[in-house]
């Protein structure tokens, strides 16, 4: 429906809309996270719900303690190899619509303990994340933002067509591989489902670039 | 309070024991005393009930690795070369460490003393790798231990838990030893140099020579 047209209707009291858009925004407007954190983000993360910054004007101040009732979990803080098959079970026992925000330099990518032995290079790694927080910690702030853009990104989604969310898709996967113990590392190392290796240009890394000191 | 006495306080009271300095060259000169294997338990419990300051905390444990590593010293020594007498430069290989080592940190709360190192030996680094746990003399070693236990895998004889801390049940590896290999699993690196950029060029022969 055309925007114009719809404004100038809602000024003579008549309201117009979509199924799609009433669908969407019930949605974005009472997103339950689940109730749990990793390390120091999650002191962040809950900083963030209490007054001063106040997530409840988002619609998501009930944390849920149980993974059946909550739409969002906040990977919060260091994954270690370790929590990393109970954050991906309990990710699969979230009903769909579900969504991931990966919060902070360690849950995005091992951050400083990339190149440990026990901490999980990113939980993107066995689950697919919506959206990223890049900061150690981030800030309550930029949680917020992230949350918002989570918002607009289920705003957008069509119910219909190829890029429909996953849960109105019967092809695509709910639950996803949950990593068993090694002798020496995960079993598997990596969801090639939802995850491979970046592209990135390695080639002049540890060279001297040119005209470049 | 200094080491020389405690070593002579203990050599008193625990006979048979075999008690080492080992002194540290740093400014903070904190050296260490190191117990035999088989007379640690005696010397712990002495140092926390009989011992002028009795160290009553222990405050904490952790694990050295020391691997097999070739010294050569070179020494002048006079030698015939074609019926002169000369000084010739003699290379002296040796061998060094090949064993780990359980550290312990105990400290006198009551007489405000410490802290004082306690070291121990295990005879090897692969079968023989066992020490006396002094979690019986000191509760606080409990997790410390099998910490070490966990990233070293040092055997504390007589713990009462003696389970994997930081890594699985299952888990082979000890990753703090010096020889530990991590498993390649960190492919993607934003800013790789050194090593990893070898990893990383491993994982992308292809783009590493189209570009």
């Amino acid at each position: 429906m055309d925007e114009q047209l719809k404004s100038e209707l809602r000024r003579q009291g008549v309201v117009a809309t979509s199924l799609q858009e009433l669908y969407n925004w019930g949605r974005k407007s009472s997103v339950w996270p689940l109730n749990f954190g990793l390390a120091c983000c999650a002191i962040e993360m809950i900083a963030a719900t209490m007054a001063r910054y106040d997530l409840a004007r988002f619609g998501a101040e009930v944390f849920r303690p149980s993974p059946r009732q909550a739409d969002l979990m906040i990977v919060a803080g260091t994954v270690t190899k370790k929590m990393a098959p109970q954050v991906v079970r309990l990710y699969n026992q979230m009903p769909e619509p579900k969504y991931v925000i990966s919060m902070g330099a360690c849950a995005i990518s091992g951050g400083p303990f990339k190149q440990g032995y026990n901490v999980l290079k990113g939980i993107d790694r066995y689950i697919p994340v919506d959206v990223y927080i890049p900061g150690c910690p981030p800030r309550p702030e930029a949680l917020i933002d992230a949350f918002m853009m989570l918002q607009r990104k289920i705003d957008a989604q069509y119910l219909t067509g190829p890029g429909r969310p996953r849960h109105l898709d019967a092809e695509t996967p709910s639950e996803f591989v949950v990593p068993e113990f090694g002798a020496h590392d995960l079993v598997p190392t990596s969801n090639s489902e939802v995850w491979s290796v970046p592209l990135v240009n390695i080639s002049n890394a540890g060279k001297n670039e040119p005209g470049r000191d | 309070m200094n080491l020389e006495e405690i070593k002579s306080q203990i050599e008193a009271n625990v006979s048979g024991c075999r008690l080492e300095i080992i002194p540290n060259g740093s400014p903070s000169g904190q050296h260490s005393l190191l117990v035999d294997v088989d007379h640690g338990f005696a010397v712990a419990t002495f140092l926390r009930d009989g011992a002028t300051p009795r160290f009553d905390f222990c405050s904490n444990v952790t694990g050295i690795d020391w691997p097999v590593k070739e010294v050569s010293t070179k020494t002048k020594v006079k030698k015939l070369v074609d019926g002169v007498e000369k000084e010739v430069d003699e290379v002296v290989k040796t061998q060094t460490g090949g064993y780990l080592e359980a550290v312990y940190h105990l400290y006198s709360v009551e007489q405000r003393e410490g802290p004082v190192v306690l070291r121990m030996r295990t005879e090897d680094r692969a079968e023989r790798v066992h020490v006396p746990s002094l979690t019986p003399i000191w509760r606080s070693a409990e997790f410390q231990e099998r910490e070490a236990y966990d990233l070293f895998g040092i055997l504390f004889d007589g713990h009462p838990d003696l389970r994997r801390l930081l890594m699985w049940e299952g888990f082979e590896d000890y990753p703090m030893r010096r020889d530990y290999v991590d498993p390649d699993d960190y492919e993607y690196e934003p800013t790789a140099h050194d090593d990893v950029l070898k990893r990383a060029q491993a994982h992308r022969p292809a783009q590493e020579g189209g570009l």
